[in-house]
């Protein structure tokens, strides 16, 4: 059994065999530093997550968080550093709210705004990354695969 | 600048329903500024709407997106020249006068209008629009301190304010449009032209607006003749100076 299936079942949930893709956008200064730790420290976290790391939340762009889910992602979101807190002043704010903007575009297009999300968390807060990431797998996984790829 | 807004991605798929090659052809000027036509709308709108015919209408298209400088001078629409000829639709999402640009120069590519072309409007605040000018073609601001009642005002009403007007806003929604009759008496009283507003303003001449059809407007020394023209022109005009000057002297 692959390791992701094994994280499934570990979790109680059936492993039907549907492993969401998802992708996070992580910001290099709190989230990506996180799941770092994450790993220093040997915490696991579900592999099907896919982490791109961006200098800040404030790069991420609508067309950025559809392109991903028109190439395959099931789920989608996006972590950057505790409001008040970001490296660029308020590269986060505008991150939060081009997601606000995106999930209307995926309710609009039938895909969902709930394939979708924005977090925040600091670089030292890799118990919370690790949450944040089983939340949308376990969120994407009780959603199943997005209506653009069961077609 | 002109304003617009994107039309709903269902109506623009409904457009769209018999074609699987596409061109998302965006503007660079107005709606550009207006974050509704620009290069990263059309790059927004490329990969929306092919998730939207993807899951509604079950099949792959393909989308491609490109802008030009601006849609309403013919010159940049050499550009889209290969495009164009490759694609079987074109979305344009510049405004009214853009798709009919387009359409002039391109007849036989069926195209069909992504936005919604709301006016002559100024940033408020960055995201938010108002509108400023109905282009009536008889502008009557310096009357009202330079404050338009034509754009501005619910009724469009020449000499204001009106009943409605309570508080400094307008009957017609007092919690967000204010009274721009209630800002003009303002503004006048600033600038000390405060009797303009005891003038009464006869009915408006709408001539210019839209009456006697299409509207069109000509600088004569930068319109292009071609040249047997031009020649023509000058000749005539020459034998009018010429006959001026011959009476001026008989006068003389």
């Amino acid at each position: 059994m692959p390791d992701h299936q094994e994280q499934v079942a570990i979790k109680g949930k059936p492993a039907e065999g549907f492993v969401p893709k998802i992708v996070a956008f992580t910001c290099n200064f709190c989230a990506y530093a996180a799941a770092d730790l994450a790993g220093s420290t040997r915490t696991e976290y579900p592999v099907n997550i896919k982490l791109i790391r961006v200098p800040c939340t404030g790069r991420v762009d609508v067309v950025h968080l559809l392109k991903a889910f028109e190439h395959g992602a099931d789920g989608v979101y996006v972590a950057g550093c505790l409001e008040g807190n970001c490296h660029f002043a308020e590269g986060n704010y505008w991150a939060k709210r081009r997601v606000r903007y995106a999930k209307k575009i995926l309710d609009e297009i039938g895909v969902g705004s709930r394939r979708l999300e924005m977090f925040n968390l600091s670089a030292a807060m890799f118990g919370r990354f690790v949450e944040v990431a089983n939340i949308m797998n376990d969120r994407i996984t009780e959603m199943g695969p997005s209506p653009l790829n069961k077609k | 600048m002109i304003v617009a807004e994107q039309k709903p991605m269902e109506e623009i798929a409904e457009m769209i329903k018999d074609f699987n090659k596409i061109l998302i052809l965006g503007c660079g000027g107005c709606v550009s500024v207006c974050l509704s036509g620009g290069e990263k709308e059309a790059g927004i709108m490329a990969s929306a709407l092919k998730m939207f015919v993807k899951n509604n209408q079950n099949r792959d298209i393909e989308i491609t997106h490109m802008t030009i400088a601006r849609q309403c001078d013919w010159e940049y629409f050499d550009m889209v020249k290969d495009a164009m000829a490759e694609t079987q639709a074109c979305v344009c999402i510049g405004c009214g006068a853009g798709v009919q640009g387009l359409v002039d120069v391109y007849p036989n590519v069926p195209i069909f209008p992504g936005l919604n072309t709301g006016g002559l409007a100024v940033g408020k605040v960055p995201g938010v629009w108002e509108e400023r000018c109905a282009g009536c073609g008889n502008c009557i601001l310096h009357l009202t301190g330079g404050l338009c009642p034509i754009a501005r005002c619910s009724k469009h009403i020449l000499n204001g304010p009106c009943g409605g007007s309570e508080k400094g806003m307008c009957e017609v929604d007092p919690k967000t449009i204010e009274c721009v009759w209630h800002l003009i008496y303002e503004r006048l009283k600033s600038i000390g032209k405060l009797d303009n507003i005891y003038k009464i303003m006869p009915m408006k001449d709408w001539s210019a607006s839209s009456d006697g059809g299409v509207r069109h407007l000509t600088r004569e020394d930068m319109a292009k003749l071609d040249a047997e023209e031009e020649h023509k022109k000058n000749v005539e005009l020459e034998k009018k100076a010429e006959e001026a000057e011959a009476a001026a002297k008989g006068q003389g």
